[in-house]
């Protein structure tokens, strides 16, 4: 397929048909973290080094449409210059409206066919607030997250649900003060949970400091054995999802829920048995 | 009415002012269009590749520096060259009178100066078929 064949398809998730990926070894790692973090300039360096290995590397940089306009302003590849003219990097704006039957599943499907033609190392970008943005990013094999100082009380905002799923945890901007205290908060505030926790690890895309170790680590993650109970609930969640969203009288039922003449469980119960 | 339409704001050249190619992509959001934008100081190739992994349907160039004379026939070149000549281009910035019809001849569909309104802009889109 060619690129631009390629990136027509990639336009039309519903009509792709080719096989599953192969999940071992694995190929597709999510980065998310809060806005402002340092998200694209990780992917960045990590994609650099991946393609300086031999690695064709693709990038899904997952961004939310307005609910309102259904408009969407994608610009994380403003911080990817170095990518915009490389024949093995192939990087794709997506907004989550407009994909239909749901974002994760589209997605898989998406990352499937990169796969199939040759993109053998796959990056999901995404805001990490939200329940849907945890979801997206648990299509992902591997999972990046990206925190920084000053962000206030993260774990608080966080909850469980992202750290959950990470396997890695990168602290950027480490050049600036309050980093190090934010590692250590993080590592306090798992050592309180039965799991092993993921590494953390602190880095400075700006200076560089600690990029090479944390390529290093993420290129020496395990395979995963099978979906974690908290991969395969998001994934369980947002299938279920996927079926409310789909049901042919779903706006209806929001029309009659915005004027008020049903509740939340009447609208359940409309939308039972898709 | 071609509806939402995805397209590539770009800043070619050593320009440093994007103040305008900004509020564009934020007025057409508003419209209800994607809008992907590239950062400054990008190649012709590099815009092209851009819009080619984005599958595009227009691209929106933006330059002040006054090379947009080399460099948006340049890039409507590279366009063609790459197979992407459906891919509906626009100009903005600073771009005077007597220097449009040649960009209008080398591919560029319209130009918009300092003063135009979003609407305008967003009418220009809606007119469109693609």
């Amino acid at each position: 397929m060619e690129r631009r064949e390629l990136a027509r398809a990639l336009s039309n998730p519903q009509d792709i048909s080719c096989p599953p990926r192969i999940r071992e070894p694995w190929s597709v790692l999510g980065v998310t973290g809060s806005p402002g973090v340092g998200k694209s300039c990780i992917v960045d360096k990590i994609v650099k080094s991946w393609v300086d290995e031999g690695d064709k590397v693709a990038v899904l940089a997952i961004d939310p449409s307005s609910p309102v306009t259904g408009g969407a302003l994608l610009g994380d590849r403003m911080r990817m210059s170095s990518v915009d003219a490389n024949d093995s990097v192939f990087f794709r704006s997506i907004a989550t409206r407009n994909v239909p039957g749901g974002i994760p599943a589209m997605l898989d499907r998406m990352i499937d066919l990169l796969f199939h033609e040759g993109w053998r190392k796959i990056i999901i970008e995404t805001v990490g607030s939200g329940q849907s943005e945890v979801r997206v990013v648990a299509v992902a094999d591997r999972i990046l997250l990206v925190e920084g100082p000053g962000r206030g009380d993260i774990i608080q905002a966080e909850k469980a649900g992202i750290i959950e799923l990470s396997d890695i945890i990168a602290v950027n901007k480490s050049d600036l003060p309050g980093a190090e205290k934010v590692a250590q908060e993080i590592k306090l505030s798992l050592e309180m949970s039965d799991t092993k926790p993921p590494a953390i690890l602190l880095c400075s895309a700006e200076s560089g400091d600690g990029i090479s170790e944390l390529i290093e680590t993420i290129n020496d993650l395990p395979n995963a054995k099978g979906p974690s109970i908290a991969k395969a609930r998001e994934r369980l969640l947002s299938a279920n999802q996927e079926i409310l969203l789909n049901h042919p009288d779903f706006s209806d039922v929001l029309k009659s829920l915005v004027a008020d003449e049903i509740s939340i469980a009447d609208a359940m119960a409309l939308l039972k048995g898709a | 009415m071609p509806g939402s339409l995805r397209i590539v704001i770009a800043k070619p050249g050593l320009d440093g002012h994007d103040r305008g190619a900004k509020v564009v992509a934020r007025a057409l959001r508003d419209a209800g269009h994607e809008v992907i934008y590239t950062g400054l100081r990008r190649t012709p190739e590099q815009i092209v590749r851009i819009v080619m992994d984005e599958d595009a349907q227009v691209l929106g160039l933006s330059s002040l520096s006054g090379a947009h004379g080399f460099l948006f026939p340049r890039v409507c070149e590279l366009l063609n060259e790459a197979g992407l000549d459906d891919v509906i281009v626009f100009g903005g910035g600073i771009i005077p009178e007597r220097d449009r019809s040649a960009l209008l001849d080398s591919g560029v569909s319209a130009i918009f100066g300092p003063g135009t309104t979003s609407t305008e802009m967003v009418d220009f889109l809606d007119s469109l078929e693609v």
